[in-house]
């Protein structure tokens, strides 16, 4: 087990608090800078290279990235509890607080309490559309180069994006596709 | 479990395995299943709950206690928070156990650099299927064109975006 020259493993206590405010500080995405700043900066319980490698499994592996690589950390630390407490600490107060702005949405809905709050989720689903696309903008950047790893992306972008085709039927076609085209293309 | 429940647990745990590089990749399919299929929202309220989820702290993938809320009130919500975070959690729990052995792996670095360019696509799929899904007029067309710019190019804040695009709709108007 590769642990870093440890700083005498975090109490689960300690790791739960840490996620917390993870969770709490990363309003609108930038969750995983939030998580390094605190778990390699901050603490020392991983180092960077621990971190990254953990952050492309978590990326590697479906569902959220950032609970991934909660139970990631959590386990490489304090194995079993220490998953549970870090998601424990991640989602606890984001679910409690989306649950509560879901509530006072869906009571508004039909009623006139506030005039001002239809255009203000027009304009922020707009803005939060374009931080997906400007997402995508910044991973190709810093993924994409050549030809075969730039017409998988575009693949995928117009037969979901434009078509609408199921996500499940495009994986099952464009998986194998881009394993064995990275796979010719290996460098060796 | 009444059906409802059963199709939130049955959708967002299906869904949940299929989101490579994150919760935005089934956005779409979320999209067709909870607004054109099961009608139990319509494409508006979709996106304003996609808005409302990337404001509020946490992961983005808590849109789905939203959908299941309106679906089926807070038995609903609880349900597709489980069924979206628990089969992944599973599966990377497993695998962190094994991790270093995998680290070395030739397979693991060929597998993630094929999965790089998906889910770059997925990103890119999730939100033109959001706009495609939405009326949209000049002014929300602008934000989003806008914003996605400032995103991809400057440090810029994500919540002072979505501060500046409530502004800029209150402001100008729909």
């Amino acid at each position: 087990m590769e642990t870093p020259k440890p700083v005498a493993p975090p109490g689960l206590a300690s790791l739960f608090v840490s996620y917390v405010s993870i969770g709490m500080m990363s309003f609108g995405g930038g969750l995983t800078a939030w998580t390094r700043r605190e778990v390699v900066q901050k603490r020392g319980w991983l180092d960077d290279r621990q971190f990254l490698s953990g952050y492309a499994l978590s990326q590697l592996v479906p569902g959220a990235t950032n609970v991934n690589l909660a139970v990631f950390i959590g386990t490489q630390l304090r194995g079993t509890a220490g998953a549970i407490a870090c998601v424990a600490g991640l989602t606890a107060l984001p679910l409690a607080i989306i649950l509560l702005l879901g509530t006072l949405y869906l009571h508004s809905q039909g009623t006139a309490t506030a005039p001002w709050l239809g255009p203000a989720l027009i304009g922020m689903g707009a803005v939060a559309i374009g931080l997906n696309l400007g997402t995508g903008v910044r991973l190709a950047r810093r993924n994409l180069s050549g030809a075969i790893p730039i017409g998988v992306t575009a693949i995928v972008t117009v037969s979901i994006g434009v078509f609408g085709l199921p996500l499940l039927y495009v994986m099952l076609a464009v998986m194998p596709l881009s394993l064995l085209l990275t796979w010719l293309t290996r460098p060796r | 479990m009444s059906p409802v429940l059963l199709q939130l647990l049955i959708l967002f745990g299906g869904l949940s395995m299929l989101a490579f590089g994150g919760g935005t990749a089934v956005l779409p399919d979320m999209q067709r299943a909870a607004v054109d299929h099961y009608h139990w929202l319509t494409a508006r309220e979709f996106l304003d709950m996609f808005a409302i989820s990337r404001a509020a702290p946490g992961p983005g993938s808590l849109i789905v206690v939203l959908v299941g809320l309106k679906a089926a009130g807070l038995a609903g919500a609880l349900v597709a928070f489980v069924a979206m975070f628990t089969p992944p959690c599973i599966a990377i729990y497993v695998l962190a156990r094994y991790w270093h052995r995998a680290a070395e792996s030739a397979w693991r670095a060929l597998v993630e650099r094929a999965l790089a360019p998906v889910s770059v696509g997925l990103t890119f799929a999730s939100g033109l299927s959001l706009m495609r899904g939405t009326e949209h007029g000049w002014l929300p067309w602008g934000v989003t064109i806008i914003s996605a710019a400032l995103f991809a190019a400057t440090e810029i804040s994500p919540i002072l975006l979505l501060l500046g695009g409530a502004a800029a709709l209150l402001l100008v108007g729909s």
